[in-house]
């Protein structure tokens, strides 16, 4: 195959400016003052007001956007934490271990995984309810904690990248399942557990429905106070767009640090789907 | 004696060994995934069914005021509200995906060629996947917006006038649908790349020699071998697309956010169904319109995935 020519460079070029124009364009309104938003031509290169405009976004009443970071940052690290463990440790009991009723629990997963979590929501809200959660950060945490997908992803990576001898090999040296897991399993199942953790946390990160039905305004997560900026300042742009880039800065940090795993991921899963 | 007693207590102690690590050996694979299904099982799975329940009561607020059997459900098909949900809800998904996946099959074939910094290819089409809906809906708000935003600029360049995007069916529809299409083309197209890398290089070769072109090629070889890739998109669109909420809620702004529009042109059936729980808390026909969701998904699912099938 020979290489290709500019006028493929040329689509390709154009296709990324129109996927990277918007998250640019959220750059520059950010570093503005509001009074340019709507002039035409539009302001196309960063001013000198980001400071100003964070200094605003943090102060903005009913936003509570300081604690909405905080609070999102709690429940994405618990939730990333907790899935990339308990998923590992199921996904490799499904993967390498035999036990009665097997294969029924996987087709449990599975079939689960095919319902759109949506439809559980008001009985979720009313465990919620009974709980004493609404309000409360563990409700957007605790329901969180282990993910049906993530099961299936880790049993289909130890399925893989653990061949059954190491585990036999290990177990004749004397070592208790959960040693396997810990000391053999686990480093193994590395690759596919960071995959794992980070669309974890982008998802906890940039959830909303469910933060937006079970918190209120007084303790929100960032896409909660996102949504309040936009439904109470909607004519001030420079906050909000402020918002909206501090709010995926941790996100875009992730992305070019771990860019590769993340489309490898997603190729690989593609595959195997 | 003493020999023996040590050589018993070595015998006990093996035993004991032995119980411990048949025990282990049985009851490790339930431990491990204990701590899944109990909080899947609270969570997760007990919701889903019990929506079902909920469903056929009269429940609000105040609690369970009694089974009502089908009543939810006779009211629900008799409330033009939910059936213009449903429109909005298949309007959108039609005007977003179709556009959508075919962009993304031009991506792949593009991103499936020998190039340099391929690697900056692929993050630059997947980066709007980085960013949250909640994000999306806010800039795109911007640009959509009737007397400042970009799309209106660009139109007065083509000598069109201003369109108020939020007011009427098709322009919110058109608006909303560029946001899903912003964000996913390229995830689709990262997931054809991965189904056309596996297609044989020497089926193209052999094509070349028979004189077809290269969009003879791309019809007739690649669309039909990565045809599980595409069923594949098709099924995940069409889970997202009977889902649809955030964006259409950000993009309606102020009052009306939840009812899509003040004449409900961009209502979705998720937000219809969160506005009846959530805002009426009617949880026994906000359940009814959950399932009415579910229903919409397998049928289209199941609909798509015949017409994908079929299509060559």
């Amino acid at each position: 195959m020979r290489n290709s020519g500019p006028l493929v460079y040329l689509t390709l070029l154009v296709a990324i400016a129109l996927s990277v124009f918007p998250l640019y364009w959220l750059f520059v309104v950010a570093t503005r003052a509001n009074d340019v938003v709507g002039d035409w031509p539009p302001p196309l290169t960063p001013g000198g007001n980001l400071g100003e405009n964070v200094t605003r976004l943090f102060a903005a009443e009913d936003a509570n956007f300081l604690l909405g970071m905080v609070n999102s940052a709690i429940a994405s690290i618990t939730v990333t934490v907790s899935v990339v463990f308990f998923c590992s440790l199921a996904g490799f009991a499904f993967a390498k271990l035999r036990f009665r009723g097997r294969n029924a629990l996987l087709l449990v997963i599975l079939a689960t995984m095919m319902i759109p979590v949506q439809m559980g929501i008001i009985p979720l809200y009313m465990i919620m309810v009974e709980l004493g959660w609404q309000n409360r950060l563990q409700a957007v945490i605790v329901p969180f904690l282990v993910s049906a997908f993530g099961v299936f992803l880790m049993r289909q990576y130890a399925e893989r990248a653990v061949p059954d001898e190491l585990v036999e090999a290990a177990r004749v040296d004397g070592c208790s399942t959960f040693g396997i897991f810990w000391k053999v399993v686990l480093p193994a199942l590395r690759p596919g557990a960071a995959v794992l953790g980070l669309f974890t946390f982008m998802g906890t990160w940039n959830e909303f429905l469910w933060p937006l039905a079970v918190l209120e305004a007084d303790n929100p997560t960032v896409q909660f106070s996102l949504s309040q900026l936009s439904s109470t300042y909607y004519t001030d742009y420079t906050l909000m767009f402020s918002g909206t880039l501090i709010a995926t800065l941790p996100l875009l940090v992730v992305f070019i640090a771990f860019g590769r795993q993340i489309i490898g991921g997603i190729m690989e899963g593609a595959v195997k789907a | 004696m003493l020999l023996s007693n040590k050589a018993r207590s070595a015998t006990h102690a093996r035993s004991r060994a032995g119980l411990l690590s048949r025990l282990d050996l049985v009851g490790s694979p339930y431990l491990f995934v204990a701590p899944f299904f109990v909080i899947f099982g609270v969570f997760g799975l007990f919701p889903l069914l019990y929506t079902a329940w909920v469903s056929l009561h009269d429940w609000d607020l105040a609690g369970d005021a009694g089974f009502v059997g089908l009543a939810n459900y006779a009211d629900l098909f008799a409330d033009p509200d939910f059936w213009n949900a449903v429109v909005n809800t298949l309007g959108m998904f039609v005007l977003a995906t179709v556009p959508q996946l075919l962009l993304a099959l031009v991506v792949a074939s593009l991103l499936n060629q020998r190039l340099r910094a391929l690697t900056f290819f692929r993050m630059g089409v997947l980066a709007p996947i980085v960013t949250s809906v909640a994000a999306v809906g806010i800039v795109f708000s911007q640009i959509f917006d009737r007397d400042a935003g970009m799309a209106n600029g660009l139109l007065a360049l083509l000598g069109v006038d201003p369109v108020d995007w939020r007011a009427d069916k098709w322009s919110s529809w058109l608006a909303i649908s560029v946001m899903v299409d912003w964000r996913w083309t390229g995830y689709n197209a990262l997931i054809f790349l991965a189904a056309m890398q596996s297609v044989p290089r020497d089926v193209y070769e052999a094509a070349a020699i028979d004189g077809a072109s290269k969009i003879r090629q791309f019809w007739g070889i690649t669309v039909p071998l990565i045809r599980p890739a595409i069923l594949f998109t098709v099924i995940i669109s069409t889970i997202g697309g009977m889902q649809l909420f955030t964006e259409p809620l950000i993009f309606g702004q102020g009052g009306y956010a939840i009812s899509g529009g003040s004449l409900r042109q961009f209502q979705t059936v998720a937000m219809y169904m969160f506005e009846k729980a959530f805002r009426d808390f009617d949880y026994g026909y906000g359940s009814a319109v959950a399932w009415m969701i579910f229903l919409l998904i397998v049928v289209f699912a199941l609909v798509n995935f015949l017409v994908t099938r079929r299509a060559r």
